[in-house]
Parts: C-alpha cells; structure tokens; sequence
C-alpha cells in the first residue's frame, strides 16, 4: 500500500548508494586509506581531493572507508533498538490494565529524557567504545519505540475487527499476526527511518567526543573530531565526514517523511487552487421575489480538477422563512450553505451569478463586519465547533465585542441573557466554563445562542440536530422556530433527515447529485403532493412511525453517481422507475407547480399529456 | 436459540469513579423472532450487546443462550456457544480489517484458525450472495467498498459462522436514508430465510418499528418498558417512551399528535 | 461523546480545582523521577562488570591499592547499606569527591552548571522563537495547496538543516564565521559573542524538526471545525490565528515536540566540544575517559534534573495551553 513519492524514491535510492560504497570502499581504498605518507595535513588538491590528515592518510578515502563501519554500528543500534522497543511495547500491551499503565508511564518518562544521557551512563559503565555507543544508542531509543507500539497497539485494538474476531474465537497470536501487526507496521516503518537518522547522529556524535568508536577503528564521527583539530589548516579533513553524515541523515529523513506521507491519508492529493473563493459566473439573473432577502441563482461549487459538486442551484430565502435543504450524503446540500455563509474549505471554489443577502453582495469583498453581524452560522458538531482552549464567555461574546464594539460587561450581560432565551441553565457560570464541561445538547443551545446574539438576518444551520439525542434534537427544533418566530430571523436549513425538514421548515428544496430537483411547501410535502420521482423514493425509503409496520420501507436500487461521472440530463434517471429513454442526456425542465416546481422529464411529459 | 439476559448490572470503574452502566437489565429474545432495544446515547444499550456476546462481563447476573450461561462455559463449548451468536458492529468503518480481503474476512470467521480462503470457498461465496454482494467481492480490500456494502459484508461475515442469534448495534445510523432501507430490506429477508434470533439496537423509533416484533425501552441503564410492536407505538405506558415518541420528528399530517 | 463530556463535568464539580489534582499527580511523578534517578545513578557503578574497584583502580594498581579503594568506596559493605550512604549524602548535598582531582564533586558542577544551562536555556528561547511563528506562517500560507514552491522550498530546508547534526553545524559555522569570515569567536565562553555560534548550533537544527511539527499541527488545527466556527466570526488574521489556533496547535506540538526541548540538553553536551564550552559536556566525557564515576553520576544526576525540570514546565504549559489535559491522567 505504500505510495511511492518522488522524495521516498530519492532517498531510498541515495541510501542504496551508500550502502553500496560501505560495502565496496574497504576493498578499494582501503590502501590509500592508510598508507602514510609525508603529505601531512594538506590541503585540497587533484591528488587528495580532500586533503591529508595529520599522519599524511587521504582524507577521501578514509571517509570512504569509515562508511562501512558508521553503517553497520548504525543499523545494529537501530535493530537493538527496534527489537527491545516492540518487544517492550507488546509485552506492555498485553499484560493485565494495571501493569499496562505502569508501564505506559513508565516509558512516558523514559522516553522525555536525552538519548544522550543514557548514552553517557552506559559509556560509564562499559567503557569508551563502539560496542558501550551501540548498546548505548540502541536502548536509548528503545523506549520511544516501546511508547509507539503500545499506544498503536491500543488504538488497533479497540476497533470493531478485534472484538469480532476476538468473538469468533481467533487465537490470540493469530490476532496479532493477522489483525494488530499489518495495521500497525506503516508507522513502526516511519519511526524505524527516523530512528536510524537519530542513530546516525548519536553514534557519530559519541565518535566526536571521544566516547564511541576508539582509535584504530575509525568512523565519521571521529574522523570529524580528528578533523576539527585541522580546521584552521585544511577544512577538508572536517568537510568530508561532515557531509557523509549530514547526506546520510537526509536521506533517511527522505524515506522517513516518504514512508509517513503514504500512509497518512490527510496528506492524499495534493490540490491546486484556481480562483478567488468566490466569483461571478456569467449568466442572466431571473426575477426574484419582492420580500427576498437571500437570493442565489446559479451557485457553482467545484473542485480544483473542475469537477462541479453544486452543479448550478437557485434559490431564494424571504424574510422571516425557513427554507430547508434536504439530501443524502454527497448531495452537496453543505457545500451550499457554506458557500452562502462563505465559510467554504479551502480546496474548493464557488461562483454564482447572483449571490446576496438583501443589499449585501456576497460575491464581491464584502465587509468582515456585516458577514459577521449578519450571518448567524450553526454547526453540525457542537463539541467539534467550540474552541477547546477558550472558555465558553469570550466565543460567545467574540463577535459583539469585536463587530459592535460592545464592552466586556455589556456583552456578557447580553450573553447571559441569550443563553437563558434558549433554556440554559446557571448561565453565569456556563460563560466561565470550557466547553468539555457542556453537555452536546448545551453545547448546541450555546452554539445557537452565539449565532443569534448579534441579531443576524439569516441564521445557516448545516445539520445542527445530527449528533444530538431524539429528544434534545427536538428541544433544538423548537428553538429554532421560537427564534424564527419572536426575531422574524430568516432560516437556512439543512438536513439529511426528511422528517426533521418537514417538521420545521415552511419551504423545502429537495437536493440530488448537486442539484436541487425539486422545490416545494412543506404542506405538499406533509400531504403527499411531492412530485420529483427522487423525493417520492426518499419519502417511501424514510422509515415511519405511522402506516404498515413489521416490514423494511422501500429500496431505492443503485447509488448516486460520483460527481464526476454525473450525467448532463438528470442524475437520478439510471435510478428511476418512471424514468424515459432521454432523461439521462437532456436537462430536466422545471415543473412548475403552485408551492414550486420539480425538474423532471415523466412530469413533463405527464403534465402536457394532461393538458392536451 | 433464545437470547436472555437476566439481571444484569455492569459498573465501571471503582470506588469514587464508579459508575453503574447497567442496573439490574433482564431481556429475553424468544427463538426466531426480533426485539428492538431503543434508547438514548449513554442509555446502556450497547453495553448490553456487549454483555450478551461476552464481551463484558457483567459485576452481577447473568447472559444465557438457550438456557445456558456464557460465563460458566469453557475451552470448546465457550467457543462453539460465541459462534452461535454474532455482533454486527455500528461503524463500517472499523469493523473489517483494512489489510484483509472480504474472503479472508469470511473464511477467518468460518475457520479462525487457518482463515484460508480457498478452503471455504463455498461457502465465501454462498454469504456474498446472501447479502446480495457479487462472488468477486471476495478478492478486493474493504476500502473498495461504501458504507452500506460493507455492513453487508459485516452480515455475510455474522452467517459464515452459522450463527442463528444476531445482535445488531446501530448497524443504519451511520448510513444514508436510502442505504439504510436497502440494509433493513437484507435483514427482514434473511430473518425469514434463516429463522434468525435477532437483538436490534437502535436510538430510532421508527427504524425498529420496522425491523422488530417486540420492542424494549432503555432510559439511564434500566429497561422502562417492555411490550410487543404494536402495542408500544399504540399506547405508550411509560413517560420516557411517550417522550421519545412525541420527540421524533414527524413526517405526515396524521403522525402529528 | 456526550456521556464522556458530563462525566468529565461532573469530575471538574467534585473536585475543587483542578490544578489541585494536576500538581498533586505531578508531585508524585516528580518524586518517582527522583528516585530513579538517584537509583540510576547508584546502580551506575554496582553495574561496572567484574570487579569496580579493580576497574577504578586501573590494571597497574597492587591488589592492597584495590582493597583499600574498595574499602574507601563502600563496595565492600551490603548494596543496601551502601545505597543508604549514598542516598544520604546526596540528601547533604554530598555528591563525593573526584578520583581525579579530589575536588569536591559538588563544586564541579557548581562551576560548570551555569554554562551549560546558559547554553541549553537560551538555545530553547531561539527554538521557540523561530519555530512557532515561522510554522505557523508557512502552514497559513500553504493552507489548502497553495503556494506549492513555498511549500517545497520550507521542506527542503528544514529537511537539510534539521539533519545536520548539533556538531557537525557547529563545526560549519565555525569554519565559516570564524575561520573564513573571522567574525565570531571559534571557542572559549568569555565574551558575549561567544554564545552566537554555539547557540546556533545546538537551536538551528531543533529549530528546523520543531518547525515543521509545528507547520504539520497547525495544517490539523486550520481545518478542524471550530476554526471554521472561529472564521465565521470574521476575524481578522492575526486574532484569529493568534488567539483561535496557536494555543491549539501548541498543544499538539508540545505533546510531541516537547520531548525535543529536553533532547536539546543532549545536544548541547556534545556541541560543547566543539566550542571548547566548559559546561558539564566536556567535563563529563573527561570524567567518562578517566572512569572518574563521583563527577560521572553527579553529572548525570544534574542533567537529569534539567530535563526533568523541562518536562515539567512542558507539562504546566500545556496545562495552561489546554485546560482538557488538567484532568487527564497522561498526555492525550
């Protein structure tokens, strides 16, 4: 499963390379490397690229030839320090709980001390050398390996597929082999990488000071001691093992961030921006209702390969209305709410041909200050969408105190009285609160409040009752419509769940595939006058409280399209019961009806059949 | 086989920190028929599912299938009981192991010592089909996979092992509407086909009315109500249940109370 | 999620304050650190294999020479006993004399301490100082793929940089500044201008690690849910980053990078060679060479309580930073 990036390639390529001259530089060189000879510490010439050091040896050669050596006591420390660390981590990770946290702990503290002083507590112990720097190096690390496996191990083990095979009686090694190991060795990978870099240095580091590898062996590390002594009279003697371990130490830093880019999936895809956030899109703008305050024609929401997510919606919000959005997963019903709301991801663009609220253009750079004072925004997450690190009060009150300049006093008065009006208990104290002492459903009263407290004009809730319990989601709907009611605040709406929409809201578009296909009154949707094929499907497909019980609602076969593989026609026709030959290729007329319209081709077809 | 849970109380933690989960639950699922346990998040209804399939041991009482105790069974018998009764976990997502094929999956289920799936191919396939998944299915990784297909393929992996009790734990809510329908529609037929035992958890009202012949009622780790379908959506006994009802949103002129 | 949250709240009403409990746990690590310390220390020499006061005396040494030594050091009384000894001498402020130069070992270090925590000190205000903001930048300004060649060159950099080790950068900058250029004094610690170099030896590469944890955090904060919450409050920049992101970013850093702000002790032992710096680095491999173990363990015993004591302003910080790992038991 690894991907193979161009910096992994470079540098496992590069560690081939010195692997190889390790293996064959000893054979070749090693002559020079030691033949004495009168040019002692020479600068660099033709003849000694890098000098003579002070018993006339060529410097070249000898950080050659002190490759092999570097490598193999890096490599051993690192596997000494793989082996006792997994080993470590495992044995800390099946042991009982208690001795598990023990143990965690245990490494916790081992790992936050310097490699360097263990280091120097085996160097006391066994004597200066290479074989007291190997072991010394390898158990310093072994802890950070110990603290990765355990915690990896951890979080392996709590998934689903565990437990599962736990309860269909795999044996406990084979859950290991075959369920925790392959999931966990991409990081081990990483770390191994980054540890033999660590390695490299350590050791080298130890050479340099005296403590590691001991005359007549020679590595880099103390080639560059010996090198330092010469730097005033040829700097090629330090120069040359300073870049052998510095090149070494990239290179493996290469495969390391190779290794953990290809296995974190937030790093996939790099993307390309094309535009400004949002922009105008070229197209004439229809009429629009006389109390419209929110008005959208032709809203585009694409990626930066140009694949179009909101394929071109329009729609109006009046004063004092709560429209709703409804559609699955894909739909692009967020994306549209964002977009009026700008509060778009960065990695993809939106253009309109109109976009405003009332006198406020939303395509153009409109003023921080009306977005904010005019534009209410309630999440879907409420414990996601509080700033962990700040307590409740100032993000409530930021706004306010920013936007309307209001003091600090006044604000939290004005707080204090918005979170009561949505039912929040000891308000004073929720403002001195963090947001992980709230409960969700106080949190998403918190989350409304903020939004409502600078008295927006349009308040966008992107499926505010998705994460909260069945009643507390209905204690929210209420809320909503109380303040939609009491402030005449217009609402934006969006749901996946077609029974919270037509609870709440007065007008309702219905999304699919990145267009709205159908547009109706609540009272037709609650009455069974919905006319768009897909909402029919959708309403039969929802499950009910009332009517025929004990068997599954109706299927829709298939799945919605990929949105760049969406058909130019209508998107739902490959699905469609009552779907005609041309449905997929041609664009669906609007229907109109008298609460809306529904794009579809049987309507059509049916509608002119029965006027005719 | 009857599922049962008689008295069941779990606590976590210790002292100071504990905390009762489960206060005294008991439950019985008749052979062949399907119970819904609906309750809230932190209502002990998944901890419930746990204590059934033997993943919590409970501080007191006791989970029986067809009369017998998990707990006081050991070695072959234990093994042979777990296998009889299979939990469908909620998320998708982590419920199959990335680094193995679906066949893989199903043949450890239906061999979890060896796992080989060319020794179980059969029978692979035969599950496949069961939830309406393509014999090929067998050769890719879960990550080629949605969300729906891949509950499927939880399922395919529950019949491999000839389990006659299900315990499904909120195996829709992470799934879209449309989805969800396709994956209760798999679940009533294989009910039928198989005489399943089923225990059907789910925080939605209007799923399990769907799915279950008797529903049962979790408020705060305690079952509150306890009645057959029709009954319980008809005339709520309990408060919390007439709560719950009136809670969910309506979608019909005649469902507005 | 919601169940955890009320427990947690429930958790922060029972308690008084939470910091109580904070420094309470933290107390008892400190203590337990201590002890294995001390532990670590002492066990050093029981360690040494064969015969220590042999392996002190040195090969040449008649057997009544290594008798008395034995006798000297305690080896020849139980290990309890001689733990007792030693555990109460450090309680005096004893830490024994040097084999060396019979010079109290305390006054050693006393002498030597300053310089290294001078280095190692100042060294950790540049690494903050130029990691955070400069992290924090680049991940704005390379938010969502933008600025692809920015992002390419802070990498490359970082990359280099960061894989030079503490000497060998110390050594380049001393061929540079002070050899070539003559700018910089290449040894010695007497003059201000002497700390430049070695500073920037041991900050430089810890610098470059640090940057880039910071850059790779702050990308995860940038797109978590509440900075979006945060941007719809339409604030400007500098507040909202400031104030929105970096105390959460800090948070993730510090968890993980803040293992490197102890490490740095590390390297500034070993870039002392290089410098001629005399901190405990060059006075340790001295004593190392010469088995001088009363300065070895008083040496490692100080070091040891600097790192310690890093850690601990790591771990308050992040108590400060997020007030959620107060009642965590361990980092997050």
């Amino acid at each position: 499963m690894i991907r193979w990036t161009k910096g992994l390639v470079l540098g496992l390529a590069g560690l081939a390379l010195i692997v190889l001259v390790g293996v064959v530089a000893p054979f070749v060189w090693d002559e020079a490397a030691t033949r004495l000879t009168g040019a002692a510490r020479e600068g660099m010439s033709a003849a000694h690229p890098l000098g003579t050091d002070a018993l006339g040896r060529d410097v070249l050669a000898r950080t050659l030839v002190a490759t092999r050596l570097t490598l193999v006591l890096t490599a051993l420390a690192t596997l000494i320090a793989a082996v006792l660390g997994i080993g470590l981590g495992t044995a800390v990770w099946v042991s009982g709980a208690r001795v598990r946290e023990v143990g965690l702990r245990l490494i916790d503290v081992m790992v936050s001390y310097p490699a360097v002083i263990l280091a120097l507590v085996v160097a006391a112990i066994l004597g200066a050398g290479g074989p007291a720097a190997v072991v010394a190096i390898g158990v310093a690390w072994s802890p950070a390996f110990a603290r990765l496996t355990a915690n990896l191990a951890a979080s392996v083990a709590g998934r689903d597929h565990v437990a599962t095979a736990r309860l269909l009686g795999v044996p406990p090694s084979r859950i290991l082999t075959r369920h925790l190991l392959p999931n966990i060795a991409e990081p081990l990978l990483v770390l191994i990488s980054v540890c033999f870099a660590g390695t490299l240095t350590a050791l080298s580091g130890l050479s340099f000071i005296g403590l590691g590898v001991q005359p007549p062996a020679y590595d880099w590390g103390s080639l560059l001691d010996t090198g330092l002594e010469a730097l005033y009279t040829n700097p090629g003697e330090a120069l040359g093992p300073a870049i052998a371990i510095t090149l070494t130490g990239v290179l493996a830093g290469f495969v390391g961030d190779g290794l953990a880019e290809s296995a974190d999936p937030r790093r996939a895809g790099p993307l390309r921006r094309t535009g400004k956030a949002v922009s105008r899109a070229a197209a004439p703008a229809p009429e629009v209702p006389q109390d419209a305050l929110l008005v959208a024609e032709d809203l585009r929401v694409s990626r930066p390969d140009g694949v179009e997510l909101v394929a071109g919606v329009s729609f109006t919000v009046r004063r004092g209305e709560i429209v709703g959005i409804v559609g699955e997963s894909g739909s692009g019903k967020s994306l549209t709410a964002m977009a009026v709301a700008r509060l778009l991801p960065d990695q993809v663009r939106a253009e309109a041909a109109v976009l405003r609220l009332d006198d406020l253009d939303l395509l153009g750079p409109a003023p921080d200050r009306r977005l904010a004072l005019e534009i209410g925004v309630v999440y879907q997450d409420p414990a996601a969408s509080f700033n962990p690190g700040l307590r409740m009060g100032g993000q409530i009150t930021e706004v306010l105190r920013r936007h309307r300049g209001t003091g600090r006093a006044e604000a939290r008065r004005r707080a204090v009285e918005a979170l009561e009006s949505v039912g929040v208990t000891r308000p004073e104290a929720r403002l001195r609160q963090y947001p992980h002492e709230l409960s969700g459903g106080l949190r998403q009263r918190a989350m409304i409040a903020s939004a409502v407290l600078p008295g927006p004009r349009l308040l966008v809730a992107d499926e505010p009752t998705t994460a909260l319990d069945v009643t507390v989601q209905a204690e929210v709907l209420a809320l909503v419509k109380e303040i939609n009611e009491r402030d005449g605040t217009a609402v934006l709406f969006i749901s996946h769940d077609i029974g919270v929409i037509a609870t709440l809201c007065h007008r309702v578009l219905v999304m699919y595939a990145g267009r709205v296909v159908e547009e109706l009154t609540v009272a037709d949707l609650r009455e069974g006058r919905a006319r768009h094929p897909y909402t029919r499907a959708l309403l039969a497909a929802t499950p009910r409280l009332t009517g025929p019980a004990g068997e599954p609602p109706a299927t829709i076969p298939g799945r919605p399209p990929a949105p760049a593989e969406r058909p130019s026609g209508c998107a739902f026709a490959a699905r469609c019961a009552e779907a005609l030959p041309h449905c997929a290729a041609e664009p669906a007329p609007p229907v109109p009806s008298p609460g809306g319209w529904a794009a579809c081709h049987a309507l059509a077809t049916k509608v002119s059949e029965g006027a005719s | 086989m009857t599922l049962a849970a008689e008295n069941v109380t779990v606590v976590f933690g210790h002292g100071a920190r504990a905390q009762t989960i489960l206060d005294d639950v008991s439950l019985t699922v008749p052979t062949g028929t399907t119970t819904g346990l609906v309750g809230e998040s932190g209502s002990g209804k998944s901890t419930l599912a746990k204590v059934v399939v033997g993943l919590v041991r409970p501080r007191s009482g006791r989970a029986l299938l067809d009369g017998a105790d998990h707990a006081a069974l050991r070695g072959r018998s234990l093994a042979e009981a777990r296998r009889r009764i299979q939990l469908i976990p909620q998320d998708p997502y982590s419920s199959l192991n990335p680094r193995m094929t679906i066949g893989r999956a199903l043949a450890e289920a239906a061999d979890p010592r060896r796992a080989d799936p060319r020794a179980h191919a059969a029978k692979i396939t035969g599950a496949l089909e069961a939830v309406a998944l393509d014999a090929a299915a067998a050769g890719r990784y879960p990550h080629e996979f949605s969300g729906g297909q891949r509950q499927r393929i939880a399922i395919a992996r529950a019949l491999v092992t000839g389990a006659d009790v299900l315990v499904a734990d909120e195996i829709t809510s992470a799934l879209d509407c449309s989805v969800q329908a396709e994956v209760l529609a798999l679940l009533a037929g294989l009910r039928e086909r198989l005489g399943l035992t089923m225990l059907f958890i789910s925080h939605d009202l209007a799923v399990v009315r769907h799915v279950c012949d008797q529903v049962a009622v979790m408020h705060r780790g305690r079952v509150v109500e306890h009645a057959p379908r029709d009954l319980i959506y008809r005339e709520p006994a309990h408060p919390y249940t007439r709560r719950l009802l009136d809670s969910a949103p309506s979608l019909s002129l005649e469902e507005t109370r | 999620m919601a169940g955890t949250a009320t427990r947690a709240g429930a958790a922060a009403v029972r308690r008084p304050h939470p910091w109580l409990g904070f420094l309470l746990r933290r107390l008892g690590g400190l203590a337990a650190v201590l002890v294995t310390l001390v532990v670590v220390t002492f066990g050093m020499v029981q360690l040494i294999p064969g015969d220590p006061a042999r392996a002190l005396a040195g090969q040449s040494a008649t057997e009544e020479q290594v008798t008395l030594l034995r006798h000297e050091l305690g080896l020849d009384r139980p290990q309890a006993e001689q733990f007792g000894s030693y555990a109460a001498g450090l309680l005096r402020g004893d830490l024994g004399t040097s084999f060396q130069t019979g010079e109290p070992v305390a006054e050693v270090l006393a002498g030597r301490l300053p310089f290294t925590a001078e280095l190692a000190f100042l060294a950790i205000a540049v690494v903050l100082v130029v990691a955070v903001p400069l992290g924090l930048t680049v991940a704005v300004l390379t938010r969502g793929g933008r600025r692809r060649r920015l992002d390419t060159g802070f990498t490359f950099v970082t990359g280099l940089l960061g894989a030079a080790p503490e000497y060998v950068l110390g050594t380049l900058l001393v061929l540079i500044f002070a050899i070539r250029l003559g700018a910089l004094p290449a040894a010695g610690a007497e003059t201000l201008s002497a700390l430049i170099l070695p500073v920037a030896a041991v900050a430089l590469p810890t610098s470059c690690v640090l940057a880039r944890i910071v850059r790779r955090e702050a990308a995860v904060v940038l797109g978590q849910d509440y900075l979006r919450a945060a941007r719809g409050h339409r604030l400007p920049a500098l507040v909202l980053y400031g104030r929105h992101a970096l105390p959460n970013l800090l948070t993730g850093t510090l968890t993980m990078g803040g293992l490197m702000l102890a490490g740095l002790l590390g390297g500034t032992v070993i870039v002392e060679s290089v410098f001629a710096w005399p901190g405990l680095g060059t006075r340790v491999v001295e004593a190392i060479l010469n088995r001088d173990y009363p300065v070895i363990q008083g040496t490692v015993l100080v070091l040891g309580l600097l790192a310690t004591l890093l850690n601990t302003l790591v771990d308050i910080l992040l108590g400060l930073l997020d007030p959620r790992t107060l009642t965590a038991r361990s980092h997050p």
